[in-house]
């Protein structure tokens, strides 16, 4: 099926031809990757408890002997490219319906691999420090092996089918994990709304399934872009509907607005499972999803895509905004993780396959690089709120320097991962015709930069403010935060346009190999105008930034009100500028001097508090009203609804024998009567 | 052959039944109501098999299973029912309330 795959594909290129091995050895064993976490799931249960760090250890050597696999198959796919997929029948649904179960080994399939694994081990390895002394060490690690195996499962899926079996795994991972402090009934709550948000979405995702997969008559991947390549009628038939309701499933899963709600919460978990599941992977499924079903967008679902863009672009802006008014460290990485899957979930919407998977694939290694980073901090200075630390560069310098990699990652500066992958994005959205979005991803970039400079200012500069002694964290901490600032600074280099060194295959080659011929916008070079656009909006948010949170704030108060901290340094210029004016050139300089004070303190401050409050007008518009009454009033008045009916339904049950028996004969004299009537 | 006369006779026992099913208090009593509706529907399945009178003799099978379903059902209901009287010195429904909210 593949092989027949690939020969339409390089048909439909026309020029293109297909490099592609079959992977050999590897590709066909890979399937002991997804066997392993869950063994290593039943022997940290049941043998864990007696070791010494409660069964970590078996999480950690799943995980590693894993990346050999991952990364044997990574530099194999680089080389001379793979792609092939092992199935083994399981059963079949009315006769017709086969349903298999397998692997496949293709660049996007490998990509995946190769960051669960890769950022997996790390924030494995990081967790055997973080968590230790905690209460449920072993449950904790049991249920992230769950998490590594299920997730595994999710992107070697073969068909949509398995697909569900591994998104419904991560989604159990998630809820037993965000659960995890289950004493405080806070947390508990998190879970059920990150548990009961994924099932609404999940309705989309089975529905989708079942259309799609019903109307060419098999759930498989393979063919599912066979008969989107083919135009089959069948499926263009049912494909806006059923792309519409797939999206609404990769919706929940990957956080978009309005589905969003559940992501800020869910970060009541332990820090290593915020930055591997609720950053790094599991809310990638949706993203994933998407990249998986492309032939069925860009081919036949067309009119799905404007709207897909749109919620894209509503996520990425608006939630990245909320960003800014965040005091709890791991609430501002969460609203960026949305914002950030915005940029991608709008790219792939777009047309932008290699964009939006490149995006994915960046964006793990800095944003759990933040995570493990605040977390390190959190476990420094026991708090999670920014008002109880700053200046902490001083105490923690290897997770300040590492922190602020995957921060300058993440707003996008050149030469780190985070510039080549935004710039991506903004390129295809210019291709693709969508200017206004385009604009808005620059303007989220502008945000992106700020509200990073925010967190950074806050927690590592100026004056500590907390009570705890802060102190470096133990190295097998540290270690993981280095690892992942490696590839955070250097993964974006791996796709600059128009580059290729000989004997390895370009980034966009062996990712896109299945959808060769698709218009999948890739430039031939670097767009420098638009980079330089990109970069600029992120500097001019650095230096926004650093304006407002650069200074040392005594009070809470003024910590909490931009209009103090602006006016702070603004006070100091002035008084600096008075003193030269007056003191060495009075004369001479003074109306100048004068004029320049002017255009400071009526201009660029007028500018700096005008956009600084605009902007804190506007998050505080979309969190309090659209966020907190708008969205979850409305999951909250469903809830209550069905508490209201479920309470009035109650009565009927009376435990009265008789009074049962009434309503049946009611009912059936009632049918007799309607019959009657009828005939 | 007219089937009214013993379709009028079912009708009348299924509505004893019904009625014994609804107003009787004495779990023996309810238990025997169902019998009675039982009875009622084999008369009904007899009558029209005996004007019918189908290759197979469907309706006669059928009155055959229910009287073979009705007795494991009395026997299992007066089973259940001795073992109430047993714990609660009872056989009333209105002092069975335990299976509300």
């Amino acid at each position: 099926m593949l092989n027949a795959l690939s020969v339409l594909a390089t048909e439909e290129a026309g020029h293109v031809e297909i490099i592609a091995g079959d992977g050999g050895w590897w590709a066909d064993t890979a399937g002991i990757m997804l066997l392993l976490p869950f063994v290593a799931f039943i022997l940290i249960l049941f043998v864990g408890k007696k070791m010494k760090n409660q069964g970590g250890e078996i999480a950690v050597a799943a995980l590693a002997i894993n990346l050999i696999w991952a990364a044997v198959l990574f530099v194999m796919n680089m080389t001379e490219g793979v792609l092939t997929e092992t199935v083994f029948e399981i059963g079949r649904i009315g006769g017709d319906l086969v349903f298999e179960l397998g692997w496949v080994v293709d660049g996007l399939s490998i990509m995946m691999y190769f960051l669960v694994n890769f950022v997996g081990l790390l924030v494995f390895i990081y967790a055997l420090g973080y968590m230790k002394g905690d209460v449920r060490v072993n449950n904790f690690f049991a249920a992230f092996s769950l998490f590594a195996g299920a997730m595994l499962v999710l992107v070697s899926a073969p068909n949509l089918i398995q697909l569900i079996i591994g998104w419904e795994g991560v989604g159990l991972a998630s809820y037993l994990l965000i659960g995890h402090y289950w004493e405080d009934l806070d947390n508990v709550r998190a879970g059920n709304k990150a548990f009961m948000t994924n099932k609404v979405a999940d309705i989309g995702l089975i529905l989708g399934t079942i259309l799609v997969g019903v109307s060419i008559g098999d759930f498989g991947f393979a063919e599912l872009d066979l008969a989107s390549f083919a135009h089959d009628e069948a499926l263009a038939a049912v494909a806006v509907t059923g792309g519409l309701l797939l999206f609404f499933g990769a919706m929940g899963k990957s956080a978009q607005f309005p589905m969003h709600i559940w992501l800020p919460d869910a970060m009541a978990g332990p820090t290593p499972v915020s930055a591997l599941m609720h950053a790094a992977t599991m809310v990638t499924a949706g993203v994933y999803l998407m990249a998986r079903t492309f032939p069925l967008f860009q081919n036949l679902a067309q009119e799905a895509r404007p709207w897909m863009v749109a919620i894209g672009g509503i996520t990425l802006f608006a939630i990245g905004l909320l960003a800014l008014v965040q005091n709890d460290i791991k609430k501002v990485l969460a609203y960026s993780t949305v914002s950030q899957l915005g940029y991608m979930m709008t790219a792939i919407a777009a047309g932008g396959y290699t964009a939006g998977l490149f995006h994915l694939f960046t964006h793990a290694f800095f944003k759990a690089l933040l995570f493990l980073g605040a977390g390190s901090v959190i476990h420094a200075v026991h708090s999670n709120n920014m008002n109880d630390m700053g200046g902490l560069r001083k105490f923690m310098p290897t997770t300040y320097w590492t922190f602020m990699v995957g921060s300058l990652a993440l707003a996008g500066i050149f030469p780190l991962a985070g510039f080549w992958s935004k710039d991506e994005i903004l390129a295809t959205l210019g291709h693709e015709g969508y200017t206004v979005v385009m604009w808005i991803a620059i303007a989220g970039a502008f945000v992106t930069a700020l509200y990073m400079t925010r967190t950074v200012s806050l927690t590592f500069f100026g004056r500590y403010k907390g009570t705890a002694h802060p102190h470096e964290s133990p190295r097998i901490m540290t270690w993981p935060l280095i690892g992942l600032a490696i590839p955070s600074a250097l993964f974006g280099l791996v796709n600059i346009p128009g580059v290729s060194l000989p004997g390895i295959q370009n980034f966009t080659t062996w990712l896109g190999v299945r959808v060769v011929g698709m218009g999948d916008h890739h430039a031939e070079g670097i767009d420098l105008a638009l980079a330089a656009l990109g970069m600029a909006a992120a500097l001019l948010g650095v230096w926004l930034g650093l304006a407002i949170w650069g200074q040392d704030r005594e009070t809470q108060e003024e910590r909490d009100t931009l209009d103090v901290p602006v006016l702070y340094p603004l006070l100091r210029r002035k008084y600096y500028i008075d003193d030269a004016a007056l003191g060495l050139v009075a004369f001479i300089m003074g109306p100048l001097a004068r004029a320049v004070v002017w255009f400071n303190t009526y201009v660029l401050d007028g500018i700096i508090n005008g956009v600084a409050g605009s902007m804190k007008v506007l998050g505080g518009f979309v969190y309090n009203i659209l966020d907190q009454r708008g969205v979850d009033g409305f999951a909250n008045g469903l809830s209550a609804a069905a508490d209201g009916a479920g309470g009035g339904m109650r009565r009927l049950q009376t435990g009265r024998v008789q009074q049962y028996a009434a309503f049946a004969v009611g009912g059936a004299v009632l049918l007799v009567v309607i019959f009657v009537i009828a005939i | 052959m007219l089937v009214n006369q013993f379709l009028v006779i079912a009708a009348a026992l299924f509505a004893l039944g019904t009625y014994g099913l609804m107003v009787r208090r004495n779990i023996v009593l309810i238990l025997l109501s169902v019998e009675l509706m039982l009875n009622a529907v084999n008369i009904n399945l007899i009558a029209f098999e005996s004007m019918i009178r189908s290759a197979d003799a469907t309706g006669q099978v059928f009155s055959i299973f229910i009287i073979t379903i009705a007795a494991a059902e009395v026997g299992i209901g007066l089973a259940i029912v001795l073992m109430i009287f047993r714990n609660r010195k009872s056989a009333d429904v209105d002092d069975l309330n335990l299976m509300r909210w």
